[in-house]
């Protein structure tokens, strides 16, 4: 069920999904600004999903452009780096980018205008080395992805085996933004370049580029790219990929025109769209084989392969009806937003909304200082006019209008009364989880009821309980884990004292076996010919009935009586094989049973190949020795025989 | 500074319950009016006490529950419930009917089962079922559709017999009836289509004989297929502005034109045929403004196939094997009670749990 995509593959259609007014001029209209350097610089040491590195600077320090700030922790961290080169003038708690006006650690560092760098180190040639290598490199480049949570993109690549298809996100679907697509306008090559380097590393067959149908000029910078990229691309030097998996990767992009339906840039949906394919629940799209890189990450990707240069910058969307000049802009990771809402003529009103993100999952914030992170793609200041504030809540006409928005084909409608009602079961039964907060359901609700807010409230909730559970949970597991252990070094001990004492018998009664085994040779010797004959194949029986080779060994090694052996026959035969390996398993255990068994061990292979009579005896002296041990066998041993038994007759 | 905060999405699609229920009024237009020029003044008489009437109750009603009133008649609800019940008894009804109607509608229906939202039956249905039952002869007495009557009431006939059940020259409505039957339609008991067919098929008659009658001509009837014709035009407005889906509509509709071609393959002498089912009684206004009540109908859409095609059939049934001529009301608060579990049964399989992935 691999993934395949072509040029002219169908499209798919995801459930539900809105219209929302796009709004991307006037914002997109422009080439992406590059605003003068601000006053300050607010660097977070958090800012991606991971632990945070360690610090490595002090206040004072005078850093330069791209300078690492943290160590990363143990886990794959990501370093933050100085975005440019200047002083660090404190190191302080400052207001984070979160919808709770939470505060982090943060590095301010006041920018000197210089731009000094520090040493970059491009990998000029990564097709030497190995993917590890390559991902080690982006790690230390600070690069995350840039359309979603700023997951680590070294992580997520490492992590995803077996891709079919690279899917490079360009759909940027939220009204208002139009940071992704100034991007591809200006920078489809460089794009295409960091997308061909993700493919190189996933070893993904194929590369996908998807853009909504409301980006005609992104569209079109990528076809020219594309274009330009097959003309001078050498497919046939393409064997120095890593994986020398040349053959079976296909470095001609496709590029998809996706129809413009919100949510259709969310990495589930657009991966419905493009394959049809739906990620399963708990699961990520590598599990069909499918990744998602957004296309300013691809542009990360190729700054930070090509140019060494770390992530330090990305293009923001400055818009909304009380900003004079909208637009999209270069900003420094660190600039206060405010920063760049005075660049763009911001004029707020009472009462003024500023939202960070887009108008449908974006959140509106409470401290103009916030800095630009990695996953900012926007901010906007709307006029109330120009979206109005949520009105009062009414109740639930039960219209189902929200149900037929959702993308995820949720009831948003009972989600909602669940929620309200605190029935954690129920909204489990009824897959909160798989909530993506798109919003749209809250979009088309005529009963203006906050649906999402609804929705993050209860998940807040299930994430707490599920913590104090774990909690409980854990310290219950250690508590037994710590009963589970006294109570086995007990056993323990008493199981060594018992198995010295069996050692000290077992030994003695091996000696014993010894003598007696000798003693009443022949008569045994005559009952097993006997037997022998009466089985009318006396060489194999016996044989396999020596405990030392398996059934199918002896059967091999003469072939000549291999032909007419009934299966109940071939059956008991096994069976006493099994028994017999079973007590020589138990012997074995036994280290003096042990050098016992070594020092018959030569005779019987001896006798083998020799005559039946010679072979009988050596048979029937390996079957008294191993009925004296089975006198003596625990009945953990016995357990052991019987399942080994089963093991021997399907062999036989 | 200071803020606003909101949470996501800080858009929203500006289309309110109330906005949606003044389309709902607006769409009714075409059928009031068509109901109105056939049948006379009775029919705003009743519209308008109706609306009095829902509104005070709907007040009481949330000073009781300790809501304001002002935010909940803001939503319009009542006024829709109100409308559909006074276009669905017959003009001349005494007051009282209605009155007693819609207090059952308002009061019962929706807030004894906790206020808009949470009722599981359609209100005025509901209503319109209670005074069938309790009040069958006011509730049967339609006047015939003015053009076979010899004379239409006056507006003072009208709300004279509205309030007194007198005209002014203190003729009963059945009196009326009477003068009007006895000079032009010897055999009408009752006045609407589908009653008529049903008496006249139940004494015996075929249904070419009972198609016989004067009130026959057209599609479906004098009157009453204008009547249908008006609502089916609203609810076109209503699909239009996407105030209602096409699901209920067009499964309703097609479950009972379904039925009743099969019914006049099979008996065609003794079960009325399609156009008679489509445009007769109040089947127009059922599929577009009763089934389609969102509260009490199913939510999904496949349920709503469901919920709809269930209506269809259980008109047609009732239509031809029940007691009663017309049978939207039963056939909807039947389907009404199917609601949870058809919703139980139509869940949509969220993304990622579909069962062949795993
Ligand atoms: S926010 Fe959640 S419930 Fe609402 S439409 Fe989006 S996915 Fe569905
Ligand atoms: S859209 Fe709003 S009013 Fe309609 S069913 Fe959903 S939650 Fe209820």
């Amino acid at each position: 069920m691999a993934v395949e995509i072509s040029a002219t593959s169908k499209l798919w259609r995801f459930p539900g999904g809105i219209h929302p007014p796009e709004r991307k001029a006037p914002a997109n209209l422009n080439n992406i600004q590059r605003f003068p350097l601000p006053p300050m610089l607010f660097i977070p040491l958090h800012q991606h999903i991971g632990e945070d590195g360690e610090l490595c600077v002090a206040v004072g320090d005078y850093v330069l452009k791209g300078q690492p700030l943290t160590i990363p922790g143990v886990n794959n961290g990501l370093p933050v780096h100085a975005t440019t080169s200047g002083t660090i003038t404190a190191i302080h708690e400052h207001p984070l980018n979160h919808p709770s006006g939470l505060t982090g650690l943060t590095v301010c560092l006041e920018p000197d205008g210089k731009e000094a760098w520090y040493p970059r180190q491009p990998l000029n040639n990564m097709d030497a080395l190995s993917q590890r290598e390559v991902l080690q490199h982006l790690q230390a480049m600070g690069i995350a992805g840039l359309g979603g949570a700023g997951f680590p993109t070294a992580r997520k690549v490492a992590g995803a085996k077996n891709i079919d298809v690279l899917i490079i996100n360009g759909v940027e679907c939220e009204p208002y933004i139009a940071s992704d697509d100034r991007l591809m306008r200006e920078h489809a090559k460089e794009i295409l370049a960091g997308s061909h380097i993700l493919q190189k590393l996933t070893f993904a067959k194929q590369l996908v580029i998807a853009i909504e149908d409301n980006k005609p000029e992104a569209a079109a910078a990528f076809r020219e790219a594309i274009e330009q990229f097959s003309v001078t691309a050498d497919f046939s030097a393409d064997g120095a990929d890593p994986a020398g998996s040349a053959a079976r990767t296909n470095r001609q992009p496709i590029l998809k025109i996706v129809p413009t339906r919100y949510p259709s840039g969310g990495e589930k949906q657009l991966i419905q769209v493009l394959t049809g394919k739906q990620v399963p629940v708990r699961g990520l799209p590598a599990d069909i084989g499918i990744l998602m890189q957004n296309v300013a990450t691809a542009y990360a990707v190729e700054r930070a392969v090509n140019h060494g240069e770390p992530l330090l910058e990305r293009v923001v969307t400055i818009t909304g009806e009380a900003v004079k000049n909208p637009g999209t802009a270069w900003a420094l990771l660190g600039t206060p937003i405010d920063y760049l809402l005075a660049q763009s003529g911001f004029k707020p009103g009472k009462k003024q909304r500023v939202i960070m993100g887009g108008p449908m999952m974006g959140f509106t914030v409470t401290n103009l200082q916030i800095p630009v992170i990695k996953t900012t793609n926007c901010v906007l200041a709307p006029t109330h006019k120009e979206l109005t504030p949520p009105q009062a809540e009414m109740a639930c006409i039960r219209c189902g209008a929200c149900e037929i928005a959702c993308p995820a084909s949720l009831l948003p409608q009972q989600l909602q009364w669940l929620a309200k009602a605190q029935d954690y079961a129920g909204l489990k039964q009824h897959h909160l989880a798989d909530c993506i907060e798109c919003g749209a359901c809250a979009y088309v609700c005529p009963s203006q009821i906050p649906l999402v807010q609804y929705y993050r409230q209860a998940k807040a909730e299930i994430r707490e309980q599920t913590i104090e559970q774990q909690k409980s949970e854990i310290a219950r597991q250690r508590f037994e884990a710590r009963q589970a252990r006294l109570e086995r070094e007990k056993e323990e001990r008493l199981e060594k004292h018992r198995k010295a004492a069996e050692a000290r018998k077992a030994a003695q009664a091996a000696r014993q076996s010894e003598a007696t085994a000798t003693e009443q040779d022949p008569v045994k010797a005559a009952l097993a010919r006997v037997k022998a004959k009466k089985a009318q194949q006396t060489a194999p029986a016996a044989n396999t009935e020596s405990p030392q080779g398996p059934a199918g060994s002896a059967s091999q090694t003469t072939p000549e009586h291999k032909v007419d052996q009934k299966t109940d026959q071939k059956d008991a035969v096994a069976a006493a094989v099994a028994r017999a390996k079973a007590k020589k398993a138990e012997r074995d255990r036994l280290a003096q049973a042990e050098n016992n068994n070594e020092a018959e061990k030569p005779i019987a292979a001896k006798n083998a190949p020799d005559h039946d009579k010679k072979d009988a005896v050596a048979a029937a002296v390996a079957r008294a020795k191993a009925k004296k041990a089975e006198r003596e066998r625990l009945a953990q041993a016995e357990n052991n025989a019987s399942t080994t038994n089963t093991k021997g007759s399907d062999n036989g | 500074m200071s803020f606003y905060i909101a949470s996501s999405p800080h858009h929203h699609q500006r289309r309110t319950t109330a906005k949606l229920m003044q389309w709902v009024l607006i769409a009714m237009l075409p059928g009031f009016l068509a109901q109105l020029y056939f049948f006379g003044w009775g029919v705003i008489l009743q519209l308008l006490l109706a609306i009095a009437v829902a509104l005070a109750a709907e007040s009481l009603c949330l000073l009781a529950r300790d809501r304001a009133p002002s935010t909940g008649l803001q939503d319009n609800t009542a006024i829709v419930t109100a409308a559909l019940l006074a276009v669905s008894i017959p003009p001349l009804a005494p007051w009282w009917i209605i009155v007693i109607g819609t207090l059952f509608s308002i009061v019962v229906v929706k807030h004894l089962f906790g206020g808009v939202g949470h009722n599981i039956f359609n209100p005025a249905m509901a209503g319109y079922v209670v005074l069938l039952i309790s009040f069958p002869v006011q509730m049967t007495a339609w006047m015939p559709p003015t053009g076979l009557a010899t004379q239409a009431p006056s507006f003072i006939d009208s709300l004279y017999l509205f309030l007194f059940q007198f005209t002014s020259e203190g003729f009963s409505l059945e009196q009326m009836r009477r003068v009007d039957t006895g000079a032009m339609l010897d055999a009408v008991v009752m006045a609407t289509p589908l009653d008529h067919l049903k008496t006249q098929l139940s004494q015996g008659a075929t249904l070419s004989e009972a198609m016989q009658h004067p009130q026959f001509t057209g599609l479906a009837g004098m009157g009453w297929q204008w009547v249908n014709l008006g609502y089916l035009l609203g609810g076109l407005l209503l699909l239009q502005q996407r105030i209602i889906q096409w699901h209920i509509p067009v499964a309703l509709i097609a479950s009972l034109a379904f039925c009743a071609l099969l019914g006049s393959i099979l008996a065609p002498d003794y079960l009325p045929g399609l156009s008679i089912h489509l445009f007769s009684g109040a089947t127009m206004f059922a599929a577009f403004f009763i089934a389609t009540d969102p509260v009490s109908a199913a939510t999904s859409s496949k349920g709503k196939l469901i919920y709809a095609g269930l209506i269809g059939v259980l008109i047609y049934v009732i239509r031809s094997y029940g007691g009663y001529p017309d049978a939207v009301a039963f056939a909807v608060l039947l389907a009404n009670l199917c609601v949870p579990v058809i919703d139980q049964y139509t869940r949509p399989v969220t993304y990622g749990h579909r069962k062949e992935q795993g």
